[in-house]
């Protein structure tokens, strides 16, 4: 798939963003007034903006409130509904505990529970295509929650539980990439499915139907070579899991210095996820593809 | 109207259009794709565009397009070094039963009708997301870059009930179009329709059905090839020799001569 | 669950109006309806083009050029107006000039040339449509030096066709789709009877019947084909007469047939000398065959005679035989022999039997009759027509090759000796043939200055005395034309012009006016030659051929080349007809010719090409043009098609004459165009039921030609088994005559002009370590070159790699994508590669034309066209390479000229990327544009 920036972008900023929320929601950290505002703030501004990223992507973001219709069916239309619920509820919360400095516990853990539901209802987005192998399984939403829970920890200064929670995101991270090694190889869809010419032999796609480009080829069957990915997987699970970990276990001596590598932590962790995000998208194949003689 | 639960798929459709495709006479000609090009542009929704269409990088938004694959058949006993074949493989888009375009759209814009099945997008709700592409095993639509929705074969829902146009040309542009009379057009819901005779006669098929779409469109397969030297035994009667020597030959001909009709002299 | 489900308007009107003419982007012409809407500038414009359902040819079915027409209509290509050449010959830099300025400078060139010497203007026409026309043009200019393309395109077939049975395969006649049980294609891709093959090929396949195809590559029909037969390029021949030799062993043959029909029973005189070979004839030129009632010579039209094909006639000491025995004798050697062919051919003998046993099993097996009563030219009445379900078409895969001609003569020897050809499931003509090489006219080159010329320029030769020389024996057409070289070149050369005038060989001319060929590029061989010629200059700094005077349309790259261009429009603002006097759009039951007209009004100061040559005719008062009072007879073209008579009552339309109720004969009628436009551009006029098979010989057939103006009188006549002009000139290279080869040339006629098919080797000399066939193909989606300015088909074919077999992709270790070197023993192309499975292992290939110059056709400079796509023609010279003997063969059939662009043999090695290996090779410096480039991007819509 074409690693889209608006798309890598808005999942990587907008999981973090529902992550701090989730937090936040829960009580963890508990915080009021002007400390409350800047997480806020920060949570808001990521979530927000992720979602405003998403709108780049499409080709007429002035209709996008129409997307709110569809929840019945549609994943995005939930992720949509979701989001917003939780935006709502988590804004009331925040108020309360920004303005009024109080602390309506069920409130907050109805938009910590629906902070979550965002996560989940993005990453079915991309669970439920069939199309596309490598994301249709239940590692899929595993990794968007834990990356998303880990993220939120750390951004909420989880420190004794980040690390862990980072941990078992990386761990879910590498089972995804041992689980999903050749998906598509072994997902029964070929060539010979695709074009139903299987049974009579081998099938190779010979023309293809066009010399010129369109919108299939720019957007399906991006093709990311084995060491370059393999290169990016060990950069990316170096800055979002490992390095973090790292910086946070680190005894550094020094409020101001172990502020400043928490801050580390985070900038690293973003880029790591954003890295990583980069290639759960030019990692997927899709089936599409095979008509191409792409796969 | 807008708004309303469409991505929900009809329970039921009352007929089942579409197109049935005939890989055995594909002869990979382009006339299907180039005339839905020419009527999609100027007919439902927004034109079909192109992008850098006399430069360097040309593309363009098609809802038809035709590949071609090679298939290289297993060596058998009979056969121990079969040709490979090639088949024209003509794609838009398969009105599926099941069609996940459809339910995964977060507007609304696409719908599957009631009354004959066939997918649509309506392009003034579409917000061009793409998701119901990527939804697609068969790379049957495609978001056109000037207006920013997506388009998809309508199976002509602007012909096949067009009263502005004569009853025999209420067919899609590309079936009016093929040379070869390698689509067909019809009610895949009734079984006595011709094209439902015609999938039934020659084992039409379903592509990737693991992917459970359920398709409307069918496939015709190509007919078995290169098959006259099993089907002929040239041992047999039909040509055996009138002589072994050419004066023999001869002497034949003059017998054959007398037995033609007027023949004996 | 009631859904809610956005209306969709169902019935939108689909246009304003409706405009019926007649496609253009091939010679199918096919009927189209042109859909108007009213533009936003308040014009009347194209909206959508789909096909005519009324229409004989193509009833209906459109194909992806035709249906892509409005994108040539409207390409950002087309030219504007006249131009005057500023810059240097190949520099592409011109001046806009008005047509009065266009037409009086052509003027001043080409009067001056018409007092002294008219031969000095050689003028050719490409993928005209309207021969008929410019020959008349030409003729009444009194150049010789007249033809259109078919020289390089396909005369092997049309000629081998006509000298054989009164007309060929490509647009002369067709499969009987109906009734055909068995179908064989030999070498085609695409042809120009392309959406009716398409539609046959379906139907057949739909009943289940069967179509075999014989090419080396598998694509396109032969994809769908139910069997593929990889042959070795070249071998068709060797391929067809072993058919020949397991049928006429098996004695599967139409012996009835052939001995009413053909020529199989006519008596070949065997004395020794000057009538060797020739046919014996009574006094009044008529065959003679032995009547196998009476056992004596009877003239073979005689009434109640019954050939014998067996019977010799012993005369003065001599035993006289007839064809047939000839044709026994050699085909039942075993020379021809499945088994002797097999390897050569690269088909296992027992397929070759496998397909003879087919073919025989249909012809005879499952014959049937028409109840259908009919009456030949010998006056016996039959009661039905005996069908023979086999059929066969063939075109360039057999053709362009030097040995195309005998090969084309094979095939047609095998369908009538099958029976198969004017029988119903069998092979049959459209009108205006059959019509035998002896009805047509012969070639003519007889000028005179200021005159008109003796008679049309092209035609058939029936021996050395029609041969278009000199009295000093020298050439007398500027492309060599019926000279020994060739001597059957019914087209002309037009592949041999440009290197003959550069050459000054057989003499120099002064003014080139080429129309519609893009012969600096896709259409010569040779490509940089061409265009060097093109550009030579002499001693003094002039050009070497002096004067280049080009119509086309669009901004090709033969534009470059001239120094006048005149613009013409595009399909859809002109007038043109599609004459029976021409290349008709008849259908096998019918005649039907058509019309072109203006739908559009041109919006560039633009005309069509016709009325510019009929302008210019009136300028120079040419004679054909010029009434007797001085004025000019036609305005311009729709003036010349409605009142220009070729014989009285016949013109260029054959509807609606006279009152409008005439057809084929009567007085030009002036609402003629009119009533083509009601009738959807087109008229037929239907065959008899009685006259619709054995038209040669069928009464019914005979007098329904005449009347529709076809033949003056009925021209009954017998199937050339055996072909008495072939042998004519080999007489004459066997020392017998006035007029004589040349020595070099003796061996060569001797051997090659055989009166009954032969198959040779037509392997280029000297091109030893060049072992890989390379060919080309058209895509059914592109006409040549012109296709890349369609913004929708060049998406579809925007570049084109050599598709190599896999064989040798792994002796090459090529993969994919790869560049390969490919070099013939005259040139060098680096491009890249794709493998191809479905392909004789020792063929490459790649589409023809894809290949474009940068700068033309107003594309960006890098266009993929432009960086990878390629020509072959840089591979393929006009002359042999240097065999030793001093002389440079030319690369075209010995008999006919025709080209040999199938011929190309070449060697092919992995080609190391060079440093920024992105575009083929060779790359040619850009042409200036005369017209831009295109826009960024297209949303055509005209309706809202
Ligand atoms: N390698 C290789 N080369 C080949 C062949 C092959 O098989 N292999 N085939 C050969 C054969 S058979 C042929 S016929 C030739 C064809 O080659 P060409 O005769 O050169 O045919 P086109 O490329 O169609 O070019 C014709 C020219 O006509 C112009 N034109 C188009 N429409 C109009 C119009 O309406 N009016 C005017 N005035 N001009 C117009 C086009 O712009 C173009 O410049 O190519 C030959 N070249
Ligand atoms: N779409 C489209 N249609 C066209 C044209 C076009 O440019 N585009 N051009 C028109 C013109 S000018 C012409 S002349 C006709 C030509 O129409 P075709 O005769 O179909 O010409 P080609 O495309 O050159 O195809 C030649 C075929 O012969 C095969 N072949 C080559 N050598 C041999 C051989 O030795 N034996 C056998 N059996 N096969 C062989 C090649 O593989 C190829 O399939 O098409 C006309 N129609
Ligand atoms: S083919 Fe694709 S676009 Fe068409 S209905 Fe099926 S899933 Fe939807
Ligand atoms: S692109 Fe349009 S039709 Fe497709 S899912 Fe998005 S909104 Fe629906
Ligand atoms: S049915 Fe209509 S929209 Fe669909 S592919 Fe055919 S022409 Fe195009
Ligand atoms: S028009 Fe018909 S024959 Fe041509 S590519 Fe389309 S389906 Fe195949
Ligand atoms: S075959 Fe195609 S290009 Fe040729 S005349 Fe017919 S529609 Fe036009
Ligand atoms: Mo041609």
């Amino acid at each position: 798939m074409h690693p889209a920036p608006s798309v890598i972008i808005f999942t990587t900023l907008s999981g973090l963003g529902f992550g701090l929320l989730a937090f936040l929601g829960l009580g963890m950290p508990s915080v009021t007034g002007w400390v409350a505002f800047v997480f806020y703030a920060i949570a808001y501004a990521l979530a927000v903006g992720g979602l405003l990223a998403s709108t780049f992507h499409l080709g007429h973001p002035e209709r996008a409130w129409k997307a709110f219709s569809q929840w019945r069916t549609s994943w995005l239309s939930r992720e949509g509904c979701a989001a917003v619920a939780a935006l709502v509820i988590m804004a009331i919360y925040a108020a309360g505990a920004v303005f009024l400095e109080t602390d309506w516990r069920f409130l907050g853990a109805l938009g910590a529970v629906l902070s979550i539901g965002t996560v989940f209802t993005t990453a079915m987005i991309y669970t439920q295509l069939k199309t596309i192998p490598r994301w249709h399984s239940p590692l899929t939403p595993m990794v968007f929650l834990s990356f998303a829970i880990a993220g939120g920890a750390l951004l909420a200064g989880r420190e004794s539980l980040a690390p862990w929670l980072l941990a078992l995101a990386g761990a879910i991270q590498l089972i995804y990439w041992a689980k999903t090694g050749k998906p598509l190889a072994q997902s029964g869809t070929d060539i010979g499915t695709a074009t139903g010419l299987g049974d009579r032999g081998a099938v190779r796609a010979f023309e293809p139907p066009h010399t010129g480009s369109n919108y299939l080829l720019r957007e399906f069957t991006y093709v990311l070579g084995r060491k370059h990915a393999l290169k990016l997987r060990v950069i990316g699970f170096a800055l979002a899991f490992a390095l973090p970990i790292a910086l946070m276990v680190i005894p550094f001596s020094g409020l101001m210095l172990k502020h400043l590598m928490a801050g580390l932590a985070v900038l690293l962790h973003i880029a790591g996820v954003a890295c990583l995000r980069w290639l759960f998208f030019a990692e997927a194949e899709h089936v599409v593809g095979l008509y191409y003689g792409k796969r | 109207m807008e708004g309303g639960q469409m991505t929900e798929l009809p329970a039921q459709t009352d007929r089942k259009m579409g197109l049935v495709i005939d890989l055995d006479t594909c002869v990979g000609c382009h006339a299907c794709v180039i005339s839905c090009k020419g009527w999609n542009t100027e007919n439902y929704g927004a034109p079909l565009s192109d992008q850098d269409p006399y430069g360097a990088d040309p593309s363009g938004t098609f809802l038809n397009r035709v590949h071609s694959y090679e298939v290289q058949p297993q060596a058998t006993g009979a056969q121990p070094a079969p040709a490979a074949q090639l088949v024209h493989f003509p794609k838009s888009c398969l009105h599926c039963e099941d069609a996940p375009c459809v339910t995964v759209c977060p507007t609304g814009a696409s719908y599957k009708r009631v009354e004959d099945g066939i997918v649509l997008v309506n392009e003034s709700d579409c917000i061009g997301c793409g998701l119901c592409a990527w939804s697609c095993p068969y790379g049957a639509r495609e978001l056109d870059l000037a207006e920013g929705v997506m388009k998809k074969c309508t199976l002509c829902v602007d012909r096949i009930y067009n009263d502005n146009l004569p009853e025999v040309d209420r067919i899609p542009a590309c079936v009016r179009t093929c040379p070869a009379g390698a689509r067909h057009f019809g009610d895949l819901g009734d079984p006595d329709s011709d094209v439902s005779q015609l999938v039934a006669a020659r084992g039409g098929m379903d592509l990737m059905p693991e992917m459970g779409t359920k398709p409307v469109n069918k496939y015709l397969p190509p007919r078995p090839k290169d098959r006259i030297e099993d089907q002929i035994d040239v041992l047999a009667p039909l040509l055996a020799p009138v002589a072994e020597e050419p004066t023999g030959f001869l002497g034949w001909l003059d017998k054959a001569l007398d037995k033609l009709p007027g023949g004996n002299s | 669950m009631t859904v809610q489900q956005p209306r969709v308007n169902t019935s939108p009107d689909v246009s304003e109006e409706v405009r019926q003419t007649t496609c253009y982007m091939c010679a199918c012409r096919c009927g189209i309806n042109v859909h108007m809407k009213t533009g936003s500038d308040g014009r009347k414009q194209v909206a959508y083009i789909e096909g005519n359902r009324d229409h004989p040819v193509n009833k209906g079915v459109l194909c992806a050029k035709g249906s892509a027409g409005i994108m040539q209509h409207n390409a950002p290509s087309r030219l504007r107006a006249p131009l005057r050449r500023v810059g240097p010959r190949g520099s592409g830099q011109f001046q806009e000039i008005t047509w009065d300025e266009a037409l009086d400078l052509a003027v001043s060139w080409l009067e001056p040339l018409r007092k002294t010497a008219p031969e000095k203007l050689a003028f050719f026409t490409g993928r005209d449509q309207s021969q008929s026309f410019t020959s008349f043009w030409a003729q009444n200019f009194g150049t010789p030096n007249y033809a259109a393309h078919g020289g390089f395109c396909s005369v092997n077939m049309a000629t081998a066709g006509i000298y054989t049975m009164g007309g060929a395969f490509w647009e002369f006649g067709q499969p009987d789709w109906d009734h055909t049980k068995l179908f064989l294609l030999f070498g085609v891709a695409e042809d120009h009877d392309s959406n009716p093959i398409k539609m046959g090929i379906g139907r057949i396949k739909a009943r289940g019947a069967r179509v075999i195809g014989v090419n080396p590559i598998r694509t396109g029909y032969n994809a769908v084909a139910d069997d593929w037969v990889g042959i070795t390029p070249g071998t068709d021949g060797l391929f067809i007469l072993s058919l020949v030799h397991v049928l006429l062993k098996a004695g599967k043959i139409d012996l009835d047939y052939l001995s009413r029909y053909t020529n199989a029973p006519v008596l070949v005189n065997a004395s020794e000398g000057p009538e060797q070979g020739l046919f014996l004839r009574d006094e009044a030129g008529k065959e003679l065959v032995i009547d196998r009632k009476t056992g004596k010579p009877a003239p073979f039209d005689q009434p109640g005679v019954r050939p014998d094909l067996h019977a010799t006639y012993r005369h003065a000491g001599v035993t006289h035989r007839p064809v047939f025995h000839l044709m026994a004798e050699r085909y039942l050697s075993d020379d021809y022999a499945p088994e002797t062919v097999a390897d050569h051919c690269g088909i296992p003998a027992s397929r070759i039997r496998a397909i003879a046993a087919e073919i025989a099993r249909v012809a005879f097996d499952e014959a049937f009759e028409i109840q259908q009563e009919w009456t030949d030219f010998r006056g016996e009445t039959h009661q039905t027509m005996v069908g023979r379900p086999v059929s066969f078409h063939s075109m360039r895969g057999v053709s362009a090759h030097a040995n195309g001609f005998q090969t084309c003569r094979a095939l047609h020897v095998l369908q009538i000796l099958l029976g198969t050809v004017e029988v119903p499931g069998g092979f049959r003509f459209k009108p205006p043939y059959p019509k035998p090489a002896t009805a047509h006219p012969k070639p003519h080159c007889g000028v005179k200055p200021d005159c008109a010329l003796d008679g049309p320029h092209l035609g058939f030769v029936h021996g050395p005395d029609d041969l278009a020389l000199k009295e000093d024996g020298s050439p007398a057409r500027i492309d060599k034309a019926f000279t020994w070289e060739n001597p059957m070149s019914a087209h002309g050369l037009m592949h041999m012009v440009i290197s003959n005038a550069h050459a000054g060989d057989p003499y120099k001319i002064d003014t080139l006016f080429m129309y519609m060929a893009n012969m600096s590029w896709n259409s010569s061989m040779n490509t940089r030659g061409v265009i060097e010629m093109l550009t030579d200059t002499d001693a003094d700094g002039e050009y070497v051929i002096p004067r280049i005077i080009y119509s086309d349309a669009y901004s090709s790259e033969m534009v470059a080349y001239a120094d006048l261009i005149l613009p013409d429009t595009t399909y859809l603002e002109r007038h043109d007809c599609i004459s029976l006097l021409d290349r008709p759009i008849c259908e096998a039951d019918a005649a039907a010719d058509a019309i072109r007209w203006p739908v559009v009004e041109p919006d560039r100061d633009v005309r069509g090409f016709q009325t510019a040559l009929v302008q210019l005719a009136n300028r120079l008062k040419l004679p054909g043009f010029t009434a007797e009072d001085g004025s000019a007879k036609y305005q311009d073209y729709a003036d010349y098609i409605v009142n220009h008579e070729r014989k009285p009552g016949i013109g260029p339309l054959s509807g609606w004459r006279g009152d409008g109720s005439e057809s084929g004969r009567g007085a030009a009628n002036p609402a003629q165009l009119d009533r083509y436009i009601e009738n959807g551009g087109f008229h037929v006029s239907h065959i008899p039921d009685a006259a619709l098979y054995y038209k040669p010989w069928n009464r019914a057939y005979q007098d329904w030609a005449v009347g529709m103006g076809l033949y003056d009188k009925p021209e009954p006549y017998l199937f050339q088994l055996y072909v008495e002009p072939l042998r004519r000139f080999q007489l004459a290279a066997e020392g017998y005559g006035e007029r004589q080869p040349p020595d070099h040339l003796r061996a060569r006629i001797t051997a090659t002009m055989d009166p009954l098919p032969i198959w040779y080797e037509s392997d280029q000399q000297g091109n030893a370590g060049f072992t890989v066939n390379a060919l080309t193909q058209r895509p059914m989606a592109m006409y040549h070159s012109w296709g890349s300015q369609n913004a929708w088909l060049r998406q579809l074919h925007g570049r084109n790699p050599l598709y190599v077999p896999t064989k040798l992709m792994r002796e090459n270790g090529l993969s994919d994508g790869d560049w390969a070197r490919v070099s013939s023993p005259h040139g060098e192309i680096t491009v890249p590669v794709m493998e191809m499975a479905a392909l004789n292992e020792n063929t490459v290939w790649t589409w023809n034309a894809i290949g474009k110059r940068k700068g033309a056709w107003a594309l960006d400079e890098n266009a993929p066209e432009a960086t990878k796509g390629f020509l072959l023609n840089h591979l393929i010279h006009e002359l042999l390479p240097p065999k030793g003997d001093g002389l440079r063969w030319a690369n075209s059939d010995p008999i006919t000229g025709q080209a040999a662009w199938f011929d190309l043999k070449v060697k092919i090695e992995k080609a190391a990327p060079p440093d920024g290996m992105s575009e083929s090779q060779p790359a040619f410096a850009p042409i200036t544009s005369p017209v831009g480039t295109g826009p960024k991007d297209l949303k055509w819509k005209v309706g809202k």
